[in-house]
């Protein structure tokens, strides 16, 4: 069933253009940057931006920063939300229950799907920008090795394995919020109300992370610890709000997967 | 092949079936009638674990659903509630599709397979255009495909001829006779009073959610004990009959007789002139009228 979902993902055609939109914010501020020369100060605008001028290869890393906070999630709600209420919709999934597909094994498919999906995006993401990094922008520090957040050298090697980190830190990330849509998605009729659904929490997560009487719920909103992962840049790394990040993660992932399983299972298809 | 006992589902405050006990045995063709919102689509997806029951049980090809659904549903064909599939791929990439995402269906005979179905709803010659430039009739026939790809033993169709032209109807018709000659039970959920009638070997009569009548269709049929005449010579007819005659309409008289033959040659006999003598059978849709209108007065 993993590889059924995997082969609708690739033959979608809103898969790739999906991929093709959320390449074009960072291609477009990577080409930005090259022709004006004007960089962001630093410590301002999003991770790594500021260093990118004199350091193209870094530009893969601030991609990833632009891409992360915003369309990465959106897209990524999109796509969950659309995993059982998009068949529902049209009228799909009656048939792959009696084909039959077990109820569980259609959800971990689909679960499986919207991760390869996140996979594939942030890929795409970063080689079109390793690319337009070495070839637009700044390359002096290259031989030398890159500069972590914290000012100190980072050898190639480190910085590869942080990146990797980070990368597998903002995974979970796009897990979390693909398990709230997975969720969504197995209670509304309408993918479009999943979708929503998840944005509009992603949304006042964010909100109520700029109010200060929210104080007492802060540690507990799902985007708290999103950008954590710069922290893994810094030298040595600040592993405090990774590690909480990766364990609120996790729990938002084990109460909605276990929540959409629980619904799923007694759920009368109708549609 | 289909067995229900005690079957019920309330939604809520609704209950839309009600210990509903069918009784589809191997080689029927059964026909499950029913009016819209009568229960029927709820009852087939219960049968094939969509819909879960909330009293009840079902046993389908001798296994208790939905337990054993893993093993019964690949060797069931079903169609509910119309066609559905991927609108931008292909009819056979959406046959591929659905057959390799559940078990039994082997990847080596897939290629066959798909070509076997789409013959036998005549799809052969669709090419590679999206199933979104396919008509209403493609749709249904393609759906019909998708229920025959693994060679079930038990199909399980709810209107299958929805959309599709009276050449249509009558190719899916003559479809279904022949699979069901080599072996196949076919059970047929419709609202086409016709359509069963033609068909069907036995019938099950749904009325708001209840199982009103399930019985032989031949049985259902049988003989009312009067004779339909159609006759130039009415008055004649008349006369030579008197007293055995019910009802008047024109050319045509219904009689009170036992034996047609009999009738026959006393009318031949008297020089009355027939066009028509037949024994009446009751039609499928009296039958049908008659037990939900008991069905009615019950409540």
């Amino acid at each position: 069933m993993i590889a059924v979902e995997l082969r609708k993902l690739v033959l979608s055609r809103r898969t790739w253009v999906t991929i093709l939109l959320i390449d074009a914010l960072p291609t477009l501020v990577g080409i930005l940057l090259a022709v004006t020369d004007i960089g962001p100060r630093p410590g301002t605008g999003p991770a790594f931006l500021s260093a990118v001028l004199t350091d193209g290869t870094l530009f893969p890393l601030a991609a990833l920063g632009i891409v992360l906070p915003l369309f990465l999630p959106i897209a990524v709600a999109v796509t969950a939300g659309e995993a059982i209420a998009g068949e529902a919709q049209q009228g799909t999934l009656r048939y792959l229950l009696v084909r039959p597909v077990g109820r569980t094994r259609l959800l971990v498919a689909k679960l499986v799907s919207v991760m390869v999906f996140v996979v594939l995006t942030v890929l795409v993401v970063a080689a079109t920008a390793y690319v337009l990094g070495a070839l637009l922008l700044g390359s002096e520090s290259v031989s030398t090795g890159a500069t972590s957040v914290s000012g100190t050298g980072l050898s190639t090697q480190e910085m590869v394995l942080r990146t990797l980190l980070a990368l597998a830190y903002a995974m979970l990330c796009m897990l979390g919020v693909a398990a709230i849509a997975l969720f969504l998605s197995t209670v509304v009729r309408a993918p479009l109300s999943a979708a929503l659904g998840t944005m509009g929490v992603l949304v006042a997560s964010t909100l109520l992370l700029t109010l200060d009487a929210a104080h007492v719920l802060q540690p507990y909103l799902p985007t708290r610890y999103w950008l954590a992962f710069v922290d893994l840049f810094r030298d040595p790394i600040l592993w405090r709000d990774v590690e909480r990040g990766v364990l609120l993660q996790a729990a938002y992932v084990v109460v909605f997967l276990g929540a959409a399983w629980a619904n799923f299972m007694t759920k009368d298809v109708t549609d | 092949m289909i067995r229900t006992a005690g079957l019920t589902k309330h939604f809520g405050r609704i209950t839309a079936v009600e210990d509903v006990g069918l009784d589809v045995r191997e080689g029927d063709i059964y026909g499950f009638l029913g009016a819209n919102g009568s229960g029927k689509t709820t009852t087939v997806r219960m049968l094939l674990g969509l819909v879960l029951a909330t009293s009840g049980t079902i046993e389908l090809l001798g296994r208790p659903m939905p337990a054993s659904g893993r093993d019964v549903l690949p060797l069931v064909g079903a169609m509910v509630e119309g066609p559905a599939s991927y609108p931008q791929l292909s009819g056979r990439t959406n046959l591929a599709l659905l057959d390799a995402s559940g078990p039994g269906g082997d990847r080596a005979t897939r290629a066959g397979r798909i070509d076997d179905a789409l013959g036998q709803v005549g799809l052969d010659g669709v090419d590679k255009r999206p199933v979104r430039a396919y008509s209403l009739g493609m749709r249904q026939r393609l759906g019909l495909a998708a229920a025959l790809l693994r060679r079930p033993r038990l199909l399980v169709l709810d209107e299958p001829t929805n959309g599709l032209d009276p050449q249509g109807i009558r190719e899916i018709r003559q479809l279904l006779v022949d699979l069901n000659r080599d072996g196949t039970t076919v059970f047929l959920s419709s609202h086409l009073l016709a359509e069963i009638e033609q068909m069907c070997t036995r019938v099950g009569v749904l009325d708001r959610g209840r199982l009103v009548l399930q019985d032989q269709l031949e049985h259902l049929q049988r003989p009312t004990g009067r004779t339909v005449i159609r006759t130039p010579d009415v008055g004649a007819a008349r006369a030579l009959l008197d007293g055995h005659v019910e009802q008047e309409e024109g050319e045509t008289i219904w009689v009170r007789a036992d034996d047609p033959l009999a009738l026959n040659a006393a009318l031949v006999g008297a020089d009355v002139r027939v066009l028509e003598l037949a024994p009446e059978r009751r039609t499928l849709e009296d039958v049908v009228l008659e037990a939900a209108e008991q069905s009615g007065d019950r409540r």
